[in-house]
């Protein structure tokens, strides 16, 4: 099923009196602008691992509609994000600054989710609750449906959100996760972006079925397939999806169809395994084209203002390089020692 | 004073703790109406709730996974995993995520869960049932591990590792959950992680153990008193990580001879730590090489009685162990 088919879904659903609050022109506007700023920096993470001083990066590029659809639906100010390596514009719709996430590429002093001891995006941050213990795919699953476990208990008002991708799907830690957290009727909602490859091996060889979201029935939850290329038609579906865990009705597996435009990894070769025309064509449809296109169709998006946005994204970057290239890399003393936070009473002596 | 088994003491150190702390909750496979298949949770689900005694699907991964991001998130978890041979799908979890999530945020998420599992052999419980999974846990730096041998050891420190802010694997075993018996304080009260104890002192030579071994070292060292007139000390590990090293060189230190007794299989085990820690921090005081008395280098025991009873240790063989070291 290719993405263009792929318009929003649904089975199992069950009724719903929530409507979803329509995003005013602004709205659209600023998650327009970090759409921009993540495809900036991203390619710009590109670069620095091309010039040898990044030492891996995982592009999001093709994933920014989704990412951006399903942080707006969401409320930073108590929900959980338990995310994945590849959620680069998530963590900036969350707030966390160019800077902050080039610090986390260079491996450098500063660096809040880890201080530099995990891969980039790993960690977590305390400003909000974005969390990410585990390089091993599936792993935040069950991390996820704990985390919502505890909230139902303690009957705190969050949502978690579990992201993870069409690789993961086949991790026995998904099928168990999503069983235990609709027995419960848990505030979780499962967010998976899929771009049809794990790695290099493509969906056919990691399911007989067409859509992840299909399995949603046989869990005993809704399950939703959305255009992951369109930010807005995202946020919708999750919005439904987050208000009706928040409002007591359990998980919903939300499948956002999106595409991955390069490799893997910095570390990957893509055209190994896929095909030139594929290559060409996978980008002819831009999640920030068209939210281009819808913010053109509304008229609040001339070209002078576009090009003050990726002008102005460009030199949000330039400045985020120059801070983290100069800032120093974090040497094992202090509050560096390796030896630190291993036990509540580890101080590194 | 009451007199207790090492089931009723681990039942009344999560009850008290359930009744101490809303945050405390147990989770695992027939846990709640069944009341754990050894009973280790029996009437907790009509004490409790069933929002706090969750009877999960048998899925051990997720057991320990939930129970990761629940105890990030707030609460307390103890999560039961029936057997210990059934552990092996939740080891991502534990190993592999658990023991890493305050290293890995650099002290800002820590997860306060405990994992508690009946271990070992001498049971008839074949390849599935009987085994020891103490050192793949001991290996791993960012957990503690817990293996008490007595009531008294098992509440006192079943409670600090409720309470502790570290993932802890508290491991029971099984063979003394019913056949060990002792007094337990009437009132509160806690045990440190971490402190080994001497449960026998003797002159001779030093014999180190943990869990039902302990026992098995205790009734040996009685036979080679008697026998022999051997007077063996006997060093109580408690818990292997961490692991109490200065206990244990002082016992060396004062007998010259050591014995290690681990009842899993000999290569790579505890016993290899405990005999390396001394050679190097003990080695002029020693009259002997380190001894070492294990299972053998077998992938478990088998089912059948005199099977079992060719691979497990017993008070005979540590009795004849004791005296070949006494004699060197």
């Amino acid at each position: 099923m290719s993405i263009d088919e792929a318009t929003t879904r649904r089975t199992n659903s069950s009724k719903s009196d929530l409507s979803v609050p329509p995003l005013t022109d602004d709205d659209l506007l600023e998650m327009y602008r970090t759409m921009v700023l993540s495809r900036t920096l991203d390619e710009r993470v590109w670069l620095l691992n091309r010039q040898g001083k990044a030492a891996i990066v995982a592009s999001a590029q093709g994933h920014e509609g989704a990412q951006m659809g399903a942080v707006k639906a969401s409320d930073p100010t108590r929900d959980h994000y338990l995310i994945y390596y590849r959620e680069f514009c998530t963590m900036m719709a969350l707030g966390v600054t160019p800077t902050e996430m080039l610090l986390g590429f260079l491996a450098k002093e500063g660096e809040p989710m880890s201080s530099a001891r995990q891969f980039p995006l790993h960690g977590s941050l305390d400003r909000v609750d974005i969390v990410s213990f585990s390089n091993v795919v599936a792993t935040q699953m069950p991390h996820a449906v704990g985390f919502a476990l505890a909230d139902q208990i303690r009957e705190i008002d969050a949502v978690t959100i579990a992201y993870f991708g069409d690789g993961a799907s086949s991790m026995g830690d998904t099928h168990e996760s999503m069983n235990f957290a609709a027995i419960h009727k848990l505030p979780v909602v499962f967010f998976c972006e899929n771009n049809r490859y794990a790695i290099s091996v493509p969906q056919s060889k990691q399911m007989a079925i067409e859509s992840i979201a299909d399995r949603a029935e046989a869990y005993g939850m809704p399950g939703v397939m959305v255009d992951g290329m369109d930010a807005v038609a995202v946020y919708e579906v999750m919005y439904l999806a987050i208000e009706n865990a928040r409002n007591g009705g359990g998980p919903t597996l939300v499948e956002a169809r999106v595409e991955r435009f390069y490799p893997h990894t910095s570390d990957d070769d893509h055209t190994r395994y896929r095909s030139d025309e594929e290559i060409e064509t996978m980008t002819s449809r831009d999640p920030i084209e068209v939210m281009e296109e819808m913010l053109s169709s509304r008229d609040v998006l001339g070209a002078a203002r576009k090009e003050q946005i990726w002008e102005s994204a460009q030199r949000i970057v330039d400045e985020a390089t120059q801070a983290a290239e100069s800032a120093p890399l974090p040497q094992p003393t202090g509050d560096n020692d390796i030896y630190k936070h291993l036990y509540a009473d580890s101080n590194g002596d | 004073m009451a007199t207790k088994t090492v089931i009723e003491a681990v039942r009344d150190a999560m009850h008290e703790e359930m009744s101490r702390d809303q945050n405390v909750l147990v989770m695992g496979e027939d846990i709640a109406e069944r009341g754990g298949v050894f009973l280790a949770t029996d009437g907790f689900v009509e004490d409790f709730g069933s929002a706090r005694v969750i009877d999960t699907p048998l899925a051990e991964s997720s057991i320990a996974g939930i129970a990761l991001g629940a105890a990030v998130n707030g609460l307390r978890p103890i999560a039961e995993i029936e057997f210990a041979d059934f552990i092996w799908p939740a080891m991502n979890q534990i190993v592999g995520e658990a023991s890493k999530v305050r290293y890995g945020t650099a002290g800002k998420k820590y997860a306060p869960m405990v994992v508690r599992m009946p271990y070992g052999g001498g049971v008839r419980g074949g390849l599935y049932h009987s085994q020891s999974i103490d050192v793949v846990f001991a290996h791993q730096p960012g957990l503690h591990v817990v293996a008490p041998s007595t009531p008294y050891d098992a509440k006192g420190l079943l409670k600090s590792a409720i309470r502790s802010d570290d993932p802890v694997i508290f491991l029971e075993h099984k063979r003394t959950y019913r056949l060990v018996r002792g007094e337990v304080p009437d009132q509160e009260y806690t045990l440190p992680i971490g402190v080994a104890d001497v449960k026998r002192e003797g002159s001779d030579l030093t014999i180190v153990a943990f869990g039902l071994m302990v026992h098995y070292c205790l009734e040996a060292a009685n036979m080679v008193a008697e026998s022999d007139g051997i007077d063996a000390e006997i060093v109580d590990l408690r818990s292997l990580t961490p692991l109490d090293r200065d206990t244990i060189l002082k016992s060396v230190r004062k007998t010259s001879k050591a014995l290690v007794v681990q009842e899993d299989s000999l290569s790579y085990g505890v016993g290899a730590e405990i005999a390396a820690t001394i050679a190097t921090s003990a080695f002029e005081d020693l009259d002997a090489p380190v001894a070492r008395l294990a299972g053998p280098d077998l992938p478990e025991m088998p089912f059948s009685p005199a099977l079992e009873a060719e691979y497990m240790l017993s008070p005979e063989k540590i009795a004849t162990a004791i005296r070949e070291l006494a004699a060197y």
